[in-house]
């Protein structure tokens, strides 16, 4: 199938996506916003999958993007669980809070 | 009847086994029976695996059983099989009797010993090793038995762990026994590389066909092996662990001495006869070793006062006989003198054993004496003992075997007059010593008071001996009653026969071998019976005093090697006692702990800084797969 949209533009958004969930990781303290740029990157490498497997009619692309929604839903019942752990234990969710394990 | 052959080695291992796994809970009854029971039971099985063989020779006059393959590798597939001819079934019928009259022994000897289940265990693990050493039908799996011999011995002369000198004995025996293995270990990898198979009937065939005697691989594989069997065989240069190995109890003494231990570099020469006439510059190495060797120990065994130590000394030199015998082509003489030496020998250790306790511990023949009448059965299987060593002529089965080796050291094409001279003085030494033995410890004054402690378990191993020490010479008649082969006639069937050569007629040397016993015995008597002072008269003398010493300290063996190999090595050890090779190491360590200190600010506990750090890493990553 010839595709419409060309390799690069899809690159570049998901490029863009997974810059944005990694700065977004780096600057929120609070847990659950770290989450979500998280679900942002994971969703970024699936983008590029997709596109990839669409520029050379693979099924590949897609199957890995099944892969990694497993992965994510997996994912987020951890991190969910930990950030309620997390709030029962110090009240809050800010993660600088969370460094009891200093070296 | 014969496919029960496994059953031989396999009994002792068991033993070994319900031994070392049951023993601490078992009360010493019970391990009374469980420590010579299997032996037992593998003597009753030889017994029957060799009246069949007897009575039925299979084809080829051997029968072998291949149980499966060890493993298979490069080329290597060793099987784990048995392989019975006339040789081995003659060598696994004397170890198992002898084997089994003196674990019975032991039951009475060990008594009340703290270690007594563990004494058996060891007993029949030795045992077990022997026999897979005598049966293997290839040298990986005689090897497996040659240093099973060789665990247990040092196991057992280190029984009484609790005594220093007694470990010391222990390492010494398997350190020096070791130097051996491996140039024993060394001729398997040759034989291997060059003939490509271990199995030992192929493997001689093989080593006829492809190597010319005399040629250098089969002097050199045949000298490798000789340097394995000199070290278990107690012979020059590694005798010395032998008379250190009397520290264990006096059953393991008997044991390592008559059955299996140091007979087993005669066997494994016996065995390999096919190879070693290959070498005749090997051979000859072989009788030079036997002749110097008896010649050595006779004249310290002379000098000891310990009366396991002459002991000791004298097994040294009858193994030299069969060195003797097997270096100049005399193959059969020589196994004929191990079977009748195995006899004579467990019978001396044995009652030598009954005197010692009876005097609680007491080693030094100088401090017994007249114990003539209070032991009368440790004194007259004593005395046969001694006089089958001294080869008294005609009533003893020594006198047989040493005379058939003597004469054909004369007479065979290898021989000649100074190796015969060699081996009549050492005869002549070897009445001397044993009957010196006997006159000192049972006749003369009586000193000390004894406490009889002899049972029929000690009586009934000691008498079986004593007649076997007459009657072994039945051994080498051509046939038995019954008609059929004897084992003497299998055993000649499957070694090389005796070189003919010009020497002594046969009568002249009959003559002088049938006397020099019987002087050596007029000599002991008039040193030690008639003036029992002129012995110590004599010693006052300087020179005589000096040679004694000499003599008395094994000819300065130990202080030689001590100086020699011992001392520059722990010299040297010290030296690099901060090892060199470990600088590496340890630096290695040290890098690792700076690193370490290094890092440790970077886990700072905080989430978003490790993230910080995946993603730069990240990028440096890719960088470099982009641009690099």
């Amino acid at each position: 199938m010839n595709s419409q949209i060309p390799l690069e533009h899809g690159m570049a958004l998901a490029a863009v996506l997974l810059l944005l969930g990694l700065v977004g990781v780096l600057v929120r303290r609070d847990a659950v916003f770290i989450l979500l740029s998280l679900e942002i990157m994971l969703n970024a490498a699936g983008l590029a999958f997709i596109a990839a497997g669409a520029r050379w009619a693979q099924a590949d692309g897609q199957v890995m993007f099944l892969f990694i929604l497993a992965v994510a839903a997996a994912e987020v019942s951890i991190g969910l669980a930990l950030v309620l752990w997390l709030y029962h234990w110090h009240k809050t969710v800010d993660i600088d809070r969370a460094r009891s394990l200093r070296g | 009847m014969l496919a029960l052959i496994w059953l031989i080695p396999v009994l002792p291992l068991a033993g070994f086994l319900c031994l070392v796994l049951l023993g601490r809970r078992l009360p010493p009854a019970v391990v009374a029976a469980l420590g010579p029971g299997p032996v037992g039971l593998s003597m009753v099985a030889s017994l029957l695996v060799t009246a069949a063989f007897l009575h039925a020779p299979p084809a080829g006059l051997s029968y072998s059983q291949a149980l499966w393959t060890w493993f298979d590798a490069g080329g290597l597939a060793p099987r784990l099989g048995f392989y019975l001819d006339g040789l081995s079934a003659l060598m696994v019928v004397v170890v198992t009797v002898v084997a089994f009259l003196i674990h019975l022994y032991s039951t009475r000897f060990m008594a009340g010993d703290p270690g007594y289940a563990r004494f058996f265990a060891y007993m029949n693990l030795f045992v077990g090793s022997m026999l897979i050493l005598v049966l293997a039908d290839n040298l990986l799996f005689l090897y497996l038995g040659w240093e099973g011999v060789g665990l247990c011995s040092y196991l057992l002369i280190g029984f009484w762990y609790k005594e220093p000198k007694n470990g010391r004995a222990a390492i010494k025996a398997f350190v020096v026994t070791r130097l051996g293995d491996t140039s024993l270990t060394l001729g398997f990898f040759l034989l291997f590389a060059s003939l490509g198979t271990l199995q030992i009937q192929e493997l001689t065939r093989r080593a006829a066909e492809v190597w010319v005697p005399g040629s250098l691989a089969a002097t050199a594989a045949a000298a490798l092996l000789l340097g394995g069997a000199v070290g278990k065989s107690a012979q020059l240069p590694l005798q010395t662990w032998l008379p250190d190995a009397m520290a264990g109890p006096t059953p393991v003494s008997a044991l390592i001495h008559a059955a299996t231990m140091v007979t087993a570099g005669v066997y494994l020469i016996a065995r390999m006869s096919g190879l070693f006439l290959l070498a005749p510059y090997v051979q000859l190495a072989i009788a030079l070793i036997g002749a110097v060797t008896l010649l050595i120990a006779g004249a310290s065994a002379l000098t000891q006062r310990d009366v396991k130590r002459v002991l000791a000394y004298s097994t040294m030199s009858q193994v030299g006989y069969m060195f003797l015998a097997l270096g100049v082509g005399a193959w059969w003489a020589a196994i004929f003198h191990l079977v009748t030496h195995a006899f004579f020998k467990a019978l001396l250790f044995l009652s030598a054993g009954v005197v010692i306790q009876a005097l609680d511990e007491e080693h030094d023949i100088f401090k017994m004496g007249g114990l003539r009448k209070s032991l009368p059965v440790a004194f007259w299987t004593f005395l046969v003992g001694a006089a089958s060593l001294s080869a008294l002529p005609f009533v003893t089965a020594g006198f047989y075997s040493k005379d058939l080796i003597l004469s054909l050291v004369g007479s065979s094409a290898r021989g000649g007059t100074w190796l015969w001279m060699a081996g009549v003085l050492g005869a002549f030494l070897t009445a001397l010593y044993a009957f010196r033995v006997v006159f000192v410890v049972f006749f003369g004054e009586q000193t000390r008071a004894v406490k009889e402690r002899s049972t029929m378990a000690v009586k009934i191993p000691l008498l079986i001996l004593a007649l076997f020490a007459v009657g072994a010479g039945l051994f080498a008649l051509p046939q038995t009653p019954g008609g059929a082969a004897s084992l003497a006639a299998l055993t000649q069937a499957v070694l090389p026969g005796v070189p003919p050569g010009t020497g002594l007629g046969p009568i002249a040397a009959e003559t002088v071998t049938s006397l020099v016993p019987l002087l050596g015995i007029l000599v002991a008597a008039l040193f030690y019976l008639a003036r029992p002072s002129s012995a110590a008269a004599m010693l006052r003398h300087r020179p005589f005093s000096a040679l004694h010493g000499f003599w008395f300290s094994g000819w300065g063996f130990d202080l030689a090697y001590r100086t020699l190999f011992v001392d520059p090595f722990v010299r040297l050890a010290r030296l690099n006692r901060a090892d060199v090779i470990d600088f590496f190491y340890r630096g290695i360590a040290r890098a690792a702990e700076l690193g370490n200190r290094a890092l440790v600010p970077t886990q700072s506990g905080n989430v978003r800084w490790y993230v910080m750090g995946i993603a730069l890493g990240g990028a440096v990553l890719i960088a470099v797969v982009l641009f690099l």
